[in-house]
């Protein structure tokens, strides 16, 4: 398969993550979408390696992988905070920057 | 045979992605997305990617899932307000999403990159081992594997923190026994 596919297929499923941060509310569901785009991200990097032959790009894939997992472990302390203190699990609602 | 087993993992990937975004119950949607991750994996595979393939179903399908199915299921039963949002965003956020997926096409159809209609570089017999990632980490890329390193245990001191029931909090939102 032609490298190009691979990067409209990492364009197309960054799209739909994009689609899902802005129309869904749940804090939750919004950190998955996130996931997704990243997950793109990687895609078109793996891409990009195999085009040149250096595993580069493998590398930086390695790095975003571990950049998302630490994203994910604060994304979720933050919702089960926000579970504890009952605050509804809208973004739309949680407009006020104070605790 | 490539070509058969490339549009079989889009298609999963692209079904899992989709399904990520509509499905209405947050426990679906993490699901959707383990079936997108494995689809991924496979796609590395096709890349010749295998330690990135392996890690993929290790630490995301594996690990990460685990924690968010694990959230999902603490906080589940407060998911239902997932109605539709104000009007505006849902007509502009489709149209946001279509316009930058042709931006992107354009930006690769514009990028003249001689390889990118062929894909065949040369490669070095153990491309994508692990010897060859470890070297990398260990040589080229040191500085940001050791930044990484400590990023991780700044998430992980983090996150122990911001979980951490304190003093002036609601009573716990469910009795024991």
């Amino acid at each position: 398969m032609d490298v190009v596919w691979y990067l409209v297929l990492s364009a197309l499923i960054f799209c739909i993550g994009a689609t899902g941060v802005l129309v869904r509310r749940s804090p939750l569901v919004i950190l998955i979408c996130l996931e997704l785009m990243l997950n793109a991200g990687n895609l078109a990097l793996v891409a990009f390696s195999r085009m040149t032959g250096t595993a580069d790009g493998q590398v930086f894939a390695l790095i975003v992988m571990i950049v998302a997992a630490a994203e994910v472990v604060i994304g979720l302390g933050l919702i089960v905070a926000m579970y504890r203190r009952r605050l509804p699990m809208d973004v739309d609602q949680m407009s006020e920057l104070k605790g | 045979m490539e070509a058969i087993v490339f549009w079989f993992a889009a298609l999963a990937a692209l079904v899992g992605a989709l399904g990520v975004v509509f499905q209405r119950n947050p426990f679906y949607s993490v699901l959707f997305l383990v079936t997108h991750l494995v689809a991924l994996a496979v796609l590395f595979l096709l890349l010749s990617a295998e330690f990135v393939a392996a890690a993929q179903v290790i630490v995301y399908a594996g690990a990460v899932m685990v924690l968010y199915v694990f959230v999902v299921a603490y906080v589940g039963g407060l998911e239902d307000p997932l109605t539709e949002p104000s009007p505006v965003v849902r007509v502009l956020a489709p149209l946001f999403a279509v316009g930058l997926f042709v931006e992107l096409c354009v930006a690769i159809a514009g990028s003249s990159l001689k390889a990118l209609d062929s894909h065949d570089a040369k490669l070095a017999p153990g491309f994508g081992s692990p010897e060859q990632i470890g070297e990398l980490f260990l040589t080229r890329f040191l500085i940001a594997f050791e930044v990484v390193s400590l990023l991780l245990l700044v998430a992980a001191v983090g996150a122990v923190v911001l979980a951490r029931r304190e003093p002036g909090d609601a009573t716990p939102p469910r009795e024991w026994g």
